[in-house]
């Protein structure tokens, strides 16, 4: 009989854990779709510093953790830009943020991060998180990592999207769902987002060392 | 009579053994998802270490040696290490596979060839961003799980494939 009773109790232990994990939120820290984001004060690849709340015009923002050494966020350059041409004019600008740490990662430097912005000309702003506190405040864990947000009648702004741009980031050509596009899309005529959540494999953030 | 077909699938059966084992060494296999949920949900009393990598992915690399550590110093026993690389799969011929033979990797190896990771993360596990390197630990028949998403140390994965070898 005791035999038969320790698995038992083992089972309904393990269902009680299972239950207990499955009530804790996906993601611990970090925004959610819904929360409200915070403003940061970041240095820019000209030298000036930029928040959220200089850009008087915006309705929101697509804010994006990209970098210079994934290829993943390489991959997705011409995209930002191509983004960031088409919804800044309807209030939407790519703010891009650099959240790696330059000693993990050399050539995620801010002169380096000059460098690239410079090659690519960037039409958007190319900031650097050196103490990640940014990074960390949204819960970004990969490059590029979107968040969309979108201003509210109070002046804050409310996340409307996390995720990827679109469904290839290996060739832009074989593209066919524009997640991003499409969630801003909706966004520009006040619609609910309709998919606020994807996801695609990226690179790891470069975290500082503790 | 009954003995020579027992011979019969010894001998059928040694030979399977044999290309199957020396097909692992240095092959990287291509796969759909659903052939990677077949084996996040394999039925055996074995503890899987699944490793999701990719030849672009710095602290990727960084760890592959404790994975392919662990591959040779658990192989008697049912312990089974597998690398996912992430590669586009048309990069397979000019870049994984010279990179698999120049590090030498004995692990078993294969390239999920999905280029849209929305239609699969969830999936396999929603608490995962995408961000690589990522690692599962799972034995289904006993129930064991473990996922964890970054880099791990030497003595983390071996502490992990401790806790958890049958």
């Amino acid at each position: 009989m005791k035999n038969l009773k320790l698995p038992f109790v083992y089972m309904v232990c393990l269902l009680f854990a299972g239950l207990l994990l499955s009530a804790v939120p996906a993601a611990d820290n970090g925004y959610q779709v819904g929360d409200t984001a915070r403003d940061f004060k970041l240095k820019n690849v000209d030298g000036s510093m930029h928040s959220m709340a200089d850009y008087k015009d915006a309705k929101g923002f697509i804010v994006t953790f990209t970098c210079n050494t994934c290829p993943y966020a390489i991959a997705y350059e011409d995209r930002l830009i191509e983004l960031h041409q088409k919804y800044a004019p309807k209030g939407y600008p790519v703010v891009a943020i650099n959240p790696n740490d330059a000693k993990v990662s050399p050539d995620d430097s801010y002169e380096q991060m000059q460098q690239r912005a410079k090659e690519k000309n960037f039409p958007f702003a190319y900031l650097h998180d050196e103490t990640q506190e940014i990074t960390k405040a949204y819960g970004a864990t990969r490059t590029p990592h979107l968040y969309i947000v979108q201003k509210q009648a109070d002046g804050s702004m409310k996340v409307a999207y996390i995720g990827t741009i679109d469904d290839n980031s290996r060739d832009a050509s074989k593209v066919q769902k524009k997640y991003a596009e499409a969630a801003l899309d909706e966004l520009v005529e006040n619609k609910q987002v309709s998919q606020p959540n994807t996801k695609a494999i990226g690179c790891t953030i470069k975290w500082r060392a503790a | 009579m009954t003995k020579t077909i027992y011979k019969c699938f010894a001998a059928a059966f040694a030979f399977m053994l044999f290309t199957v084992t020396s097909a692992a060494a240095q092959d990287v296999k291509v796969v759909k998802f659903d052939e990677l949920q077949q084996l996040r949900q394999s039925p055996g009393d074995t503890l899987y270490v699944v490793n999701f990598w990719a030849t672009w992915c710095k602290p990727c690399i960084k760890e592959l040696p404790y994975f392919e550590a662990a591959s040779a110093a658990y192989k008697d026993q049912p312990v089974k290490v597998v690398l996912v690389s992430m590669d586009a799969a048309e990069d397979l011929e000019k870049r994984v596979k010279p990179f698999v033979q120049k590090r030498d990797l004995k692990a078993n190896l294969l390239l999920l060839d999905e280029a849209d990771g929305n239609t699969w993360i969830d999936k396999l596990e929603p608490k995962w961003s995408g961000a690589i390197p990522a690692t599962f630990l799972f034995n289904n028949k006993r129930g064991h799980y473990e996922f964890v998403e970054r880099e791990m140390t030497q003595e983390e994965l071996q502490g992990l494939i401790e806790k958890y070898k049958p």
